[in-house]
């Protein structure tokens, strides 16, 4: 066995952790760090229920990008919508057997693949063609799109032009746990794509790809407006209250 | 104040493009700073300290610990650009730096360099800069450019609200020495005297007296305008604009004469004889606390079992989402009426329950619209349910008037756009940003003069009154538009025993 499988398999192993605990280490940052003041945008929800509701629109419909700007709703639905179905259809790769459900999605996970590197390719056009939008974008923002669309055209290569060998590729991925190292199957399409979703991953905690975890966290959003009836007195401002 | 020209109106709203970017178009234009007394009133150090730039860092650092919204915000932005074309400063200026993400980025930039690894490693490739002077003063001109209306707030995919950030900027800046003369200035005489406008306490009793007069004269009704009346009902609190500006004043007179025939009895108070809480605009908990406390104290010193707030907008902001939070609980007041209430919801509640009623004819002639006050749309609310900040104020006028119209549906209720004095840059010193601001409002406000011959143009805010009556004419438009919403009331209610 080449050193490629044992390096292989230290760089995807590395970039979870990275992943994982950076995401964590800022999502408990969010957490602890108190909001002080009601901030909902209103007309908000009165109750909580109604606030977790207006969150889960903006994380599924993107609600609010909606009523921004259309076209950019629409590219951002095809890539985040494509990306969700390519996630779910490449499970089978981490499971022994594949439940119906997940082999019933596999052609709509294809589409997806095509879908999200169209919104990204229109996401990129729209930075570089509208003044205003390039005037914002820095080169990290044309960078992440430029890896993602790398991964999805790695990815959609192997499914439409030069397959891979998914059944090593499941053996290898399978045999990380147990020390137990089955060779990668040594494809450049493959290699390239693992390395590429291995940035990715190890980026995502130190980036604006940070959003995914913002948006559960937003006040404006999030928050229910009860301020009228509740007190919301932050710890650090409870001394306040002695002080008049 | 230097020329400038007035941008011309859209032909078509519907059809109007965003402008082309103009950059530092408006890098010129720096709010006076505050001299040292007006800082040191507020605890904040006279001048730029020694070592502002670690102290600014230091302080940022703090108020990402303290506020996460800040931290949130600050991370999370993903440079879409929904925001670049809602902010009325970049359109009717064109600067990029008043697209609120560029905005943002002023202060992002800063933060991703101290304190984040991508920042540190990769520098100016992810948008980070260290503190120089050239950035501290790029904050001061453009977070002074920020009416911290929240417009962008709403279409944001993550609700990131550059009002959050600018405050946050603005705290900084005062921390290190670097305040604005407008705000520091008034929250002192808040302090000092009572009131923004500086009116000491018979100055007040003697513009009340002799608002008396003016409505016995005119109505030859008793109406009463009390001060500081141990054991009334109702504690008043509005922005003392009210006393004397116009149209303002008329608005006053409107509430007064509500109470009247609602057989309330209510006063105002010397100690709080001021709604606004400009405190806000700096972004200072400590100073809006204090400035927030003193409604607390007046209330409990006049024994009242209610407050209600006039017509202002960030005044209602901080009344309705943070007073309770800042100055509460308000166990001792009245638990039968919203802790505290607005004026308009006072009125509302009466008008539908008959206990007040109208006549339009009085207002004969007049085409009404309405323009939704930013902070009231999209910070605060009104009434038991989502919303009723929109449709309390329209009932009201529609019940006192005879045609109300509303404006295109993109520039009012939440998406209504700043009058562009708001955030404490109602200053001359800020004159060409104002005009400029007010842009996308006289844009919306052309199309329904045109269309349906609107002659008034309601406004809930004292911010927004005073704005308009300055900034209308320079687009052709009479100051006397300007409406107060209690100023319709005062002229429609029907006073008297059986009216």
């Amino acid at each position: 066995m080449s050193l490629l499988s044992p390096i292989m398999a230290v760089v995807l192993v590395l970039a979870g952790a990275v992943l994982i605990v950076g995401l964590a280490r800022r999502i408990w940052l969010y957490a602890v760090t108190p909001a002080p003041l009601r901030i909902p945008t209103t007309p908000a929800p009165f109750t909580r229920t109604g606030a977790a509701f207006r969150v889960g629109r903006e994380v599924m419909l993107f609600e609010s990008l909606f009523k921004a700007d259309k076209l950019l709703w629409l590219l951002s639905v095809l890539f985040h919508l494509g990306l969700l179905l390519v996630l779910v259809r490449h499970l089978r790769y981490f499971l022994p057997h594949a439940p119906e459900a997940l082999v019933f999605i596999q052609p709509f996970g294809k589409l997806g693949g095509i879908a999200m590197v169209v919104g990204l390719a229109g996401l990129l056009a729209r930075r570089i063609i509208l003044p205003r939008i390039r005037y914002i974008s820095s080169a990290t923002d044309i960078g992440t799109l430029l890896l993602l669309m790398a991964i999805g055209a790695s990815g959609l290569t192997m499914t439409y032009f030069i397959h891979t060998d998914i059944m090593g590729l499941k053996a290898f991925l399978a045999s990380i746990p147990h020390f137990d190292l089955q060779p990668i199957p040594d494809d450049a399409p493959l290699v390239i794509h693992l390395l590429l979703v291995a940035g990715l991953l190890m980026i995502a905690p130190f980036s604006k790809l940070l959003h995914m975890a913002g948006v559960f966290f937003s006040p404006t959003r999030n928050q229910c407006d009860d301020a009228r009836t509740r007190r919301h007195v932050a710890p650090w401002a409870r001394p306040y209250d002695q002080q008049r | 104040m230097a020329d400038f020209e007035v941008p011309p109106l859209a032909e078509d709203i519907d059809t109007a493009a965003p402008p082309a970017l103009a950059p530092n178009a408006m890098a010129h234009l720096k709010t006076f700073p505050a001299a040292p007394a007006h800082n040191e009133a507020l605890g904040f150090p006279g001048q730029l300290v020694e070592n502002w730039q670690e102290r600014a860092i230091e302080k940022m650092g703090e108020l990402l610990e303290k506020y996460r919204s800040l931290r949130v915000y600050l991370d999370s932005c993903v440079k879409c650009g929904a925001c670049a074309d809602k902010c009325h400063y970049f359109l009717g200026t064109g600067d990029p730096k008043n697209m609120p993400v560029a905005r943002q980025d002023l202060l992002r930039s800063v933060y991703r360099y101290y304190f984040t690894p991508a920042g540190k490693l990769l520098g100016r490739l992810a948008g980070a800069r260290k503190l120089t002077e050239a950035v501290l003063q790029e904050w001061y001109t453009y977070y002074h450019q920020c009416s911290q209306c929240r417009r962008c707030s709403v279409f944001c995919p993550y609700g990131i609200d550059t009002a959050e950030i600018s405050m946050a900027a603005r705290e900084i800046m005062d921390h290190i020495g670097l305040g604005q003369k407008y705000s520091n200035e008034i929250i002192g005489k808040v302090h000092k005297i009572g009131n923004n406008l500086g009116l000491p306490e018979p100055a007040l009793a003697n513009t009340l007296e002799g608002l008396e007069e003016d409505v016995r004269d005119a109505t030859g009704v008793d109406v009463k305008f009390p001060l500081n009346v141990k054991g009334a009902e109702v504690l008043l609190v509005t922005p003392s604009a009210d006393f004397f500006a116009e149209p303002h004043v008329d608005g006053l007179i409107g509430y007064a004469k509500v109470f009247h025939q609602a057989g309330v009895s209510w006063t105002l108070s010397s100690h709080a004889s001021e709604a606004a809480n400009f405190a806000m605009f700096i972004g200072s908990y400590d100073q809006m606390h204090k400035v927030a406390n003193r409604i607390r104290q007046a209330a409990i010193d006049l024994g009242v079992k209610r407050i209600v707030f006039g017509e202002c907008g960030h005044a209602w902001r901080v009344a309705y989402s943070f007073l309770n939070t800042l100055a509460g609980p308000w166990d001792f007041l009245d638990p039968r009426y919203p802790r505290p209430q607005h004026i308009l919801e006072f009125t509302h509640d009466l008008m539908t329950r008959g206990g007040i009623r109208f006549d339009k004819d009085a207002n004969a002639g007049m085409v009404v619209t309405m323009h939704d006050s930013c902070n009231v749309a999209r910070a605060s609310g009104m009434g038991d349910r989502p919303g009723g900040q929109f449709t309390i104020p329209r009932e009201v006028i529609k019940a006192c008037v005879p045609k109300f119209v509303d404006m295109h549906p993109d520039t009012i209720h939440e998406k209504t756009f700043c009058c562009g004095g708001g955030g404490g840059l109602l200053t001359d010193d800020l004159m060409e940003l104002r005009v400029k601001g007010a842009k996308p409002r006289m844009d919306a406000l052309k199309q329904v003069v045109e269309r349906d011959g609107v002659t008034n143009m309601v406004a809930i805010c004292a911010i927004c009154k005073s704005q308009f009556t300055k900034v209308m004419p320079k687009y052709g438009f009479d100051m006397g538009m300007v409406t107060s919403l209690h100023q319709l009331v005062s002229r429609a209610i029907r006073l008297g025993p059986g009216a």
